[in-house]
């Protein structure tokens, strides 16, 4: 009978190391900060700009505007008409994309390696030249395609309105996390053309913003080129500083229930936690995987391997960078309680808490760890990506090998503490349940089964 | 984030040539137009270097060695076509229950060993195969080889394990229907091929034929179809085709040959006159829209025509049904149209998701522009389309699990060896009146099948009103209703 012991490598020997990015940084005289990385397995470039600004910059009746205005970047600029943006890329075999977070924008083109110049040309544009080319035509238009995303990923989706019910709950009222990125309707409706074109003067500018080119190029001719695209984009004001908020204490568990056309309650979990690379960061990460990562993970094995009484379970520490949560979430099947799976959670939580975690426990999720990691490594793109979250997150782009080493540093005893910090405190507790019934709430309280 | 449709042709496996770009003086910019680009970069294929072991596995093999990674394909030409017709969910059930147990590793060892070597490790089935899929570093190879071989080859489908496994693919079946686009995309195939051929069937299976299924049924399926004659494994990472080869010899050999039988599907349900299929979903926000017809097979001479024609219409972010529902009219997230092509004719379907008070005038768009693709595509808008199609070939091979895919279908298919050295070339000669003879050929506006899963009450009368065609409801599992 093979067993687990016929697996031979330990988690300290023969395990897999982590390459390094290398990469050479500069800043230009109008403080745009540029990162190359070359790689040439395929003849392909990812360019990926980063602008330092995300829906934690907006104000309360203001939401959802940082994700707006990254529509409104794709729909042409002074020299390139409404339209041209995509259609230039694709002609040229290029895809492209943006994506808006709480604390930053990106803008990513991957391209045939020839296509270098086209990028930078229409970037720059978008960077230096929006404003003469944007109209309210345009704001109108954008407004109702995010308003369908809005509908596509919040309001026509089972469960899709629980995130927006946590932050509200979780972060006190005006923090910037308190909203969600992608913003209610009514802001949506209200966000004038004068609002859009301040909020570009106030953060798109060469000094807000980290271009990143990665790929297959040759460096000289790439600096050429920035310099040639970018070097007469003048300086922006200085850019507002990011809020920075106290850290969040929630005095007591918070119980919250929202109906929705759903089949089956789900129950959310959410702990005030740490920032991205904060010290326990990568400790709440790695409880995360060993409560529900896998059929030998802990609430996944007891609730839905074992017992089957829920149908998933999920479990993540979310840093952001001026704060962040941990979070689990279980959906019960048909016919049972919500109230049943939260006893059994709170069981598991304090088991875990009082003994700890195994040495195999901590192997299997260091292991798995280090594996993403090389994965993150296998294309231009998400190269890029990393190069820019580590230079604006910790300030050094090639920092991958030392992410890598904050799990293999994390102990059995460092998981157990934060455990007992972060999930011994007062936590938000959401039930979603299926309209009507209201009944079904977790609403704390027993401590027995 | 944008909405990104993904582009359907897949592309070389590419090594570089340095591409030379201008190296600009310092001269004023020109921003009057967009910078002449250099020659795209030469394109060399790497070899595939292929085996066959006595037992007639193929193995194919690609060296990758930027990375300390390994991808493994293991594709058993045999999917949800070869279900028993009251089994629909049989293939996806055995790939689900390879990793829940072996004859001599338990559900919870697979998983606890998968984890420990941070491998990746996993079964899915779709309608023409089934595939085991292993992603591992190499400094676990051997370890990762071992436990993919052991799942292929040596299930036992454990009774209590299958109990469970049944239990969670019922009550997804019952989550699915909380969601509008899941109804609309598991309901839309059977109105076009009807429920007696295995293309109206659903992959993942139904309560009844998931309700009466049983480990005999699985291990039926099992033994019936996966055999080494026929199979290909695709090994692609930092790995030579000699190691490869030794140590897939040394794990797969003792696999015994079996008659494997063949399925077929016969013809789908003959295309009426344009007709509305209505599923009600109260309150909904959107209205999940599927237009479309019976499509081809992947064996079709039309291919590289039907991908240029397509992709004009609705395979790319500048297509025409993107453009005019989301960017020209703002209805949409996105819209998008795709053949899937199988070893039979598989659909043809536009899609989009549209805000329910637009609903009417979203469906006289969609009807505008599957009319207006019958048309001669200007010659600048093909010259877009097809370069786009040939330059961002290299994209869909950037990675060894990419790669392996790609390979995965040429086996798969049978497509010979050197295919994806010749497709810009097929690309590039497609020409205007090709991609309008596919489009007229595949296309047809008066016998279309369209369905709108959304909030009845909302946008009954609206689309009535328009007179398209005639209006049949049906209820969420597709069936009749009054």
């Amino acid at each position: 009978m093979a067993t687990a012991a016929a697996v031979v490598f330990a988690a300290t020997g023969g395990a897999q190391s982590i390459p390094r990015i290398p990469f050479e940084k500069y800043t230009l005289p109008n403080g745009l900060e540029v990162i190359l990385h070359q790689d040439h397995t395929t003849p392909m470039i990812a360019v990926d700009t980063w602008y330092h600004v995300g829906s934690g910059d907006e104000k309360p009746g203001h939401t959802g505007f940082a994700h707006l205005f990254e529509h409104l970047m794709f729909m042409g600029s002074q020299h390139v008409p409404t339209g041209q943006f995509d259609q230039l890329l694709e002609g040229a075999g290029a895809n492209n994309n943006g994506s808006t977070t709480e604390d930053r924008t990106n803008y990513y083109e991957t391209m045939p390696s020839n296509a270098l110049p086209l990028a930078l040309y229409l970037d720059s544009d978008r960077m230096g030249f929006l404003l003469p080319a944007l109209d309210s035509a345009k704001v109108d238009l954008q407004r109702d395609v995010v308003k369908n995303e809005r509908r596509q990923r919040v309001d026509n989706v089972p469960y899709g309105k629980s995130d927006e019910t946590i932050l509200a709950a979780l972060y006190p009222k005006g923090h910037p996390y308190s909203w969600p990125v992608i913003g209610s309707m009514a802001d949506l409706s209200a966000a004038t053309l004068a609002d859009v074109k301040n909020f570009f003067r106030t953060y798109y500018a060469p000094n807000n913003a980290t271009l990143v080119i990665a790929g297959d190029f040759n460096i000289d001719s790439a600096k050429a080129l920035v310099k040639h695209y970018f070097g007469d984009i003048p300086r922006g004001p200085q850019i507002p500083s990011r809020p920075s908020p106290a850290p969040v204490v929630i005095p007591r568990d918070t119980f919250l229930v929202l109906q929705d056309r759903v089949q089956l309650p789900r129950v959310y979990y959410t702990w005030p936690s740490v920032k991205n690379f904060a010290h326990d960061d990568a400790a709440l990460n790695v409880l995360a995987s060993v409560l529900a990562e896998g059929k030998n993970s802990r609430l996944y094995k007891r609730l839905v391997y074992d017992m089957q009484i829920a149908q998933d379970v999920n479990a993540y520490q979310n840093g952001e960078h001026l704060a962040g949560y941990f979070q689990i979430i279980v959906t019960p099947r048909k016919g049972i309680a919500p109230a049943r799976i939260d006893s059994l959670v709170r069981e598991e939580l304090v088991k875990l808490q009082k003994d700890g975690i195994t040495a195999r426990e901590l192997a299997r999720v260091q292991n798995s760890t280090r594996s993403d990691f090389l994965r993150s490594l296998a294309t231009d793109l998400g190269k890029a990506e990393l190069l820019n979250q580590y230079n604006y997150f910790v300030g050094d782009p090639d920092y991958v090998q030392r992410d890598a080493a904050r799990y293999d540093a994390v102990t059995r005893a460092d998981v157990q503490r934060v455990a007992r910090m972060y999930l011994g405190k007062p936590k938000v507790v959401l039930t979603v349940v299926p309209d009507g019934m209201t009944a079904l709430m977790v609403k704390g309280g027993g401590g027995s089964r | 984030m944008r909405y990104r449709i993904p582009s359907t042709i897949a592309g070389a496996i590419l090594v570089v040539l340095a591409a030379t770009m201008p190296v600009m003086a310092q001269a004023p910019v020109d921003r009057s137009k967009p910078p002449e680009l250099g020659p795209p970069p030469a394109l060399h294929i790497p070899p595939v270097v292929v085996r066959e072991l006595a037992n007639g596995l193929k193995l194919m093999v690609v060296e990758r060695h930027n990375l300390p990674v390994a991808d493994f394909v293991l594709v058993i030409p045999s999917g949800a076509t070869a279900n028993p017709a009251d089994r629909a969910g049989a293939a996806d059930l055995v790939a689900n229950m390879l990793t829940e147990g072996t004859t001599s590793r338990s559900a919870l060892q697979i998983a606890d060993q998968t984890a420990y070597l941070g491998i990746s490790l996993f079964s899915s089935s779709g309608w023409d195969a089934t595939t085991v899929r292993l992603s591992t570093p190499t400094a676990q190879l051997d370890s990762a080889l071992a436990l993919f071989a052991d799942v292929a080859l040596h299930p036992s489908f454990p009774p209590t394990e299958f109990a469970r496994v049944k239990q969670e693919r019922l009550t997804a079946l019952l989550q699915l229907k909380d969601r509008g686009p899941a109804i609309a995309n598991l309901v839309y195939p059977t109105l076009l091929y009807g429920k007696d051929n295995p293309y109206g069937r659903s992959v993942v299976g139904t309560d009844a034929s998931v309700g009466a299924m049983t480990v005999t049924d699985l291990s039926t399926f099992y033994h019936h179809h996966f055999a080494p004659n026929g199979a290909t494994l695709v090994a692609v990472g930092d790995v030579t085709p000699a190691e490869v080869e030794q140590k897939v010899s040394a794990l797969f050999s003792g696999w015994a040959r079996e008659t494997v039988p063949t399925t077929d599907v016969g013809a789908g349900l003959p295309a009426l006159a344009t007709t509305i299929y209505l599923i009600d979903k109260p309150g909904a926000a959107q209205s999940s829209f599927r237009i479309g017809s019976v499509g081809v097979a992947r064996s079709t001479a039309d291919y590289f025509p039907i991908q240029v024609m397509n992709t004009a219409l609705g395979g790319s972010f500048t297509s025409r049904l993107n453009q005019v529902l989301r960017e020209d009219k703002g209805y949409t997230y996105g819209a998008s149209s795709r053949f899937d092509m199988r070893k039979h004719g598989g659909l043809f379907v536009a899609s989009a998701e549209i805000v329910s008070a637009k609903s009417d005038s979203a469906l006289v768009d969609f009807m505008q522009q599957l009319k207006a693709i019958r048309d001669t595509i200007p010659a600048t808008e093909l010259s877009k389309t097809k370069r786009y199609l040939q330059l961002e070939l290299p994209s869909a091979f950037e990675t060894t699990g990419q790669i392996a895919t790609r390979l995965g279908d040429v086996a798969l298919y049978g497509l010979p060896l050197d295919y994806y050295n010749h497709v810009v070339d097929r690309i590039g000669a497609v020409t205007q009146g090709e991609a309008q003879q596919v489009a007229e050929k595949y296309i047809d506006p008066s016998h279309l099948t369209v369905l709108i899963v959304g909030d009845r009450k909302t946008i009954e009368g609206p689309i009535r009103a328009l007179n398209i065609g005639p209006i049949v409801f049906r209820d969420t599992n597709g069936n009749p209703v009054q």
